[in-house]
């Protein structure tokens, strides 16, 4: 890709020729605030904070601008100061600002900016605030939608539908009355949503959130071991606890992308109701057994068997290295095709 | 050999004229949407039976307004070898009194008369030319709205039309352009952008198909300039149409007009298949191989559907909200393709510069901005209506001598330009010329022509606060400048209106209207604040007093201001008493009465009814107190 070269804020820059002023400042770690934003979506240039300063042409939406040779960008200036500020306190005189014991806390887009901005208390109690008390929608089994805490930037909405393509949800009613709705406007559980949470990861701010947020000690890379398609997850523990579930961004199956199961399915492992000892039907009755014990029994059986009278059961949370060596060893070693697997829910 | 197109002419030059100068009376009705709301259908019924009872042979026909809505219903009598007489006000029952006195008659009714239209004279009926209406217009864009039958194409040939669209089509792509460059047409739709230039950015983008698009969405509260046209004279927006087509390269063009508009949507689909049937539409027209399609697309009616990118979107089938640009629509429009967005009376506008020259064009006007514009000129003058003046003309000419000055000769206070995008501006700028440069210098635009006139009985931050809860309901809510700034400002207009306003809201209007200007993603937006801002430039002493001292002083804001019964004056006849709804009038019979303000509704029953000889009762600003 070719380069050009740019400055921001005096400092010289080169980005791809393809790229917008506000990803080649992100590159270049300059930030310059943003929120409608996102780098897998398309640029839709709604919440207006993104504004920069380019010489010649006066305030300049960053998201949506391409580079340019030469340009010369500033992220700070007396106009920028002017306009750039109101958007946002406009947004806080619109949201719940719980801040302390929203999820988001301290992982807010909108935080961010504000700190950023630097807001004042001064300058906010002029503004007539609104009052949020729309209806929480709490219908998923995963995540939470608090109405009363969006930004409207719509990256939701461009996520279900230009990455997903399940178009659960868009934009309802107009102006001020503007909100994210699924169709007809009932709860999300009874829309097409399909849970994958692929824009509660993507909410700038605390309007999506998943049900249980409690925040890991460390995150381990591991692989999902739900399907054959083995995308990265990262997986948060806590104690002697996994307490959440990322996609790893830098997994190139994924690339950050989950299912509902890799992304919410993990609370099987916590579970006291979950196996961690083989079990050996004794008397009708299925009895704790010890692996030597278990295999040895298995091998007996199967060794009485004929080949027609066996068939093989394969899981999907094993490796595919393992599941051919299954179907290997039932097809060469028990004489038998009969051997399926559950990967198809 | 003649071409198609001059039998057609001769054709039509013989009905226009055996109409205008045949044996027959002839008497036009005006019954546009305009005539209809006033009762024109109900005059029309009666001139035909009255007509037919008395057996006498005359034409009557249905045109569209020739603007002069303070006086509908409008009917116009030619007799042979007589100018035609222009009346006004003509209900069922001045009809009939006009066809017994006039047509089987000799008497012209000069009473009813607004002026005489053609050659020739009639004792004591003014030539309408030289009313003080018509004066200081120069009408071309609307010349055939009201003297031709709309539904009638021959109408419209005989009087010049589609002979612009011959010479365009003998020209190239680049010869029309140059004459719109040379015409100096800007856009008529709001931001006067020079047509030729817009015209030329499609004509070089490159790309297979490329799209027309007339803007009739006209959804400026109170304009209905581009329905007049449409109802009068749609042919001339199906000429301007196809000229447009082949100058960028289109061969589709769609006219996005209001389903609020029935009667106009009514007049274009009989004119597209006129005009089809005549080969002047449709594949090959003109036998010249060009081919242009008209479709039209009825729009639901939300102002922010007349933005162009949000008609596109429209068009497409998406919800109505705007695109951010770069990239232009003449770049990349409609489907992604190269497309040129016009309003109806630019498109009409260039049809005419087709057909009379850019020369001929560019002799009115001021030195910027080109040609006529036509103005719905409402509100408190004397005679509202639709006019058409050459760009330059002063607002002072516009309200004095058209609009006959102040409704009951009170005093002006200001003018609104440009609708719910505009800007109020005061007397001491009334020589303000009227076009595109000078009306933003005066911090109001041009826009689409609306043009409302506001008297000592306007208060100026109510009118502020009107505009504003328009645009904050037709906010597309997609950027958040617009969505939360035109509410903030409204909640904030809101309390200044109900006496909750605070000294430090002046400067923080000033400041959000200046961000949501500077940021907002559309011109909805950017021009939602011009109200507010312009009032605060001009009227700031209205706002302070609202806020500082609580008082309306126009007395139009509910909670500023009182209603106080000067005692002196009141004798106690009760009828305030017994006329009040929340029982805030103390008093004993024949003993004068106090208005309770604890109680008081501020309704104003009582100042209605107390008599004038007594006259006690007032209205004031401020918020009295009990007791004062
Ligand atoms: C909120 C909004 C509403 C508009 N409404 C209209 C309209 O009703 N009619 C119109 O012709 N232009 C309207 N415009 C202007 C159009 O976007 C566009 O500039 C115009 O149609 C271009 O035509 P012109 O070059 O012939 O003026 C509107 C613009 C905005 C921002
Ligand atoms: S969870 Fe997935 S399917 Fe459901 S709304 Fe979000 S993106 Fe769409
Ligand atoms: S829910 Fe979140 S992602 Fe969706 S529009 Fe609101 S703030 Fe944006
Ligand atoms: S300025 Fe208003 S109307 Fe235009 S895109 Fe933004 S919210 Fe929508
Ligand atoms: S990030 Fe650029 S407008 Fe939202």
């Amino acid at each position: 890709m070719e380069k050009v070269k740019l400055t921001i804020d005096g400092l010289e820059i080169s980005a791809d020729k393809d790229k917008t002023i506000l990803q080649a400042a992100l590159e270049n770690d300059i930030y310059i605030p943003h929120l409608c934003y996102h780098p897998d979506l398309e640029k839709v240039a709604v919440c207006r904070v993104c504004m920069v300063d380019v010489a010649g042409r006066g305030l300049t939406i960053s998201c949506r601008a391409p580079v340019e040779e030469g340009l010369v960008v500033k992220t700070d200036s007396e106009e920028l100061k002017k306009v750039r500020k109101v958007p946002v306190q406009l947004l806080f005189a619109n949201h719940k600002t719980d801040c302390i014991t929203c999820g988001k806390n301290d992982d807010c887009e909108l935080q961010r900016i504000a700190k950023y901005l630097g807001l004042e208390a001064d300058e906010l109690n002029r503004l007539r605030f609104a009052e949020m008390d729309d209806p929480i929608d709490d219908s998923n089994p995963f995540f939470d939608r608090d109405p009363n805490k969006c930004v409207y930037c719509g990256i939701c909405i461009r996520t279900c539908s230009e990455l997903q393509n399940i178009n659960a949800i868009d934009f309802s009613n107009r102006g001020y009355s503007t909100r994210v709705s699924t169709f007809g406007g009932g709860p999300i559980v009874e829309s097409r949503c399909e849970s994958c949470g692929e824009c509660v990861v993507r909410c700038p701010v605390g309007a999506l959130l998943p049900k249980t947020t409690e925040q890991p000690a460390r995150e381990v890379k591991s692989v999902c071991t739900y399907c054959g398609v083995g995308c990265g997850i990262l997986l948060g523990v806590r104690g002697h606890k996994i307490v959440s579930v990322r996609g790893d961004g830098e997994n190139i199956v994924n690339r950050g992308s989950l299912c509902v199961k890799g992304r919410y399915g993990f609370g099987f492992i916590n579970s006291p109701e979950r196996l961690t000892k083989p079990l050996i039907r004794k008397n009708g009755e299925l009895v704790e057994a010890e692996w030597d014990e278990a295999l040895d029994f298995a091998a007996e059986k199967l060794k009485s068997c004929k080949s027609d009278e066996v068939a093989v059961f394969a899981s999907a949370k094993c490796t595919n290295e393992d599941n051919y060596v299954i179907q290997k060893f039932s097809r060469a070693v028990l004489g038998t095709n009969s051997v399926d697997h559950c990967a198809r829910l | 050999m003649k071409t198609k197109f001059e039998d057609i002419m001769v054709k039509s030059e013989k009905e226009w004229e055996s109409m205008q100068c045949g044996e027959k009376p002839v008497i036009l009705v005006g019954t546009a949407t305009c005539g209809r709301s006033a009762g024109s259908l109900e005059t029309l019924e009666a001139l035909r039976s009255e007509a037919d009872k008395s057996g006498i042979d005359c034409t009557i026909i249905e045109v569209g307004c020739i603007g002069l809505c303070y006086a509908e219903p409008l009917v116009t009598i030619a007799k042979p070898g007589n100018p035609a007489v222009c009346y006004g006000g003509i209900d069922a029952e001045k009809a009939k009194e006009l066809v017994e006195k006039y047509i089987i008659g000799n008497d012209p009714v000069p009473e009813y008369a607004l002026g005489t239209i053609g050659q020739g004279k009639i004792a004591d009926i003014e030539k309408i030319q030289d009313t003080s209406v018509f004066k200081p217009q120069i009408r071309r864009v609307l010349k055939k709205c009201g003297s031709i039958d709309p539904a009638n194409v021959e109408h419209y040939i005989a009087n010049g039309g589609y002979s612009g669209l011959k010479r365009a089509l003998e020209m190239t792509s680049e010869e029309i352009i140059d004459n719109i460059k040379i015409s100096g047409l800007r856009g008529r739709g709001g931001a006067g952008f020079p047509t030729w230039r817009k015209w030329q950015f499609c004509h070089d983008a490159e790309g297979d198909q490329k799209y027309l698009i007339c803007n009739a969405d006209e959804g400026d509260p109170g304009a209905f300039m581009n329905r007049s046209l449409l109802e009068g004279d749609p042919h001339a927006l199906l000429e301007g149409m196809v000229i447009a087509g082949r100058a960028i390269g289109a061969d589709t063009g769609y006219i996005y007009c209001r389903a609020e508009y029935p009667l106009a949507l009514e007049r274009l689909d009989l004119a597209i298949k006129q005009a089809k049937d005549l080969g002047f539409l449709g594949d090959n027209i003109m036998e010249t191989g060009f081919t242009f399609h008209i479709k039209v697309k009825e729009g639901a009616g939300a102002f922010v559907c007349g933005e162009e990118t949000a008609l596109i979107a429209s068009i497409e089938g998406e919800r109505g909200m705007p695109r951010p640009r770069p990239p232009f629509p003449a770049v990349s429009g409609l489907w992604g393709k190269p497309t040129i967005i016009n309003n109806v009376e630019t498109l009409a506008s260039v049809a005419l510069v087709m057909q009379q020259g850019a020369q001929w064009f560019s002799q009115v006007g001021s030195e910027a901005s080109k040609g006529t514009k036509t103005f719905a000129l409402v509100g408190k003058v004397k005679r509202t209506g639709l006019v058409e003046v050459p760009m330059g003309i002063t607002l002072r000419e516009m309200i004095y001598d058209i609009g006959g000055g102040i409704l009951n000769d009170r005093e002006f206070k200001a003018v609104q330009t440009g609708g719910p995008s505009g800007g109020c501006i005061p007397a001491e700028k009334l020589d303000t010329p009227v076009d595109y440069d000078s009306l933003n210098a005066a911090g109001t635009i041009m826009g689409s022509g609306g043009m409302v006139v506001m008297d000592a009985d306007n208060c100026m931050v109510d009118v502020a606060r009107y505009f504003l809860e328009f645009t904050q309901k037709e906010s597309c809510g997609e950027c958040v400048p617009c969505r939360l700034g035109t509410k903030q400002m409204l909640d904030i207009l809101n309390d200044i209106t109900q006496g909750r306003g605070k000294p430090d809201d002046i400067d923080l209007l000033e400041e959000i209207g200046y961000a949501v200007k500077r940021t907002s993603l559309c011109g909805l937006g950017q021009t939602a604040p011009n109200p507010v801002l312009s009032t605060l430039r001009y009227f700031r002493n209205e706002y302070e007093a609202h806020i500082n001292k609580k008082e309306c002083p126009s007395l139009v804001c509910r909670d500023l201001i009182s209603y106080k019964i000067d005692t002196d004056k009141c004798t106690g006849c009760r009828l305030c008493f017994k006329a009040c709804p929340a029982d805030a009038i103390i008093g004993e019979k024949k003993e004068p009465h106090i208005v309770d303000q604890e109680k008081c509704i501020k309704c104003g029953m009582c100042f209605e009814k107390c008599p004038p000889k007594f006259n006690a009762v007032v209205c004031i600003p401020g918020q009295l107190k009990d007791g004062e």
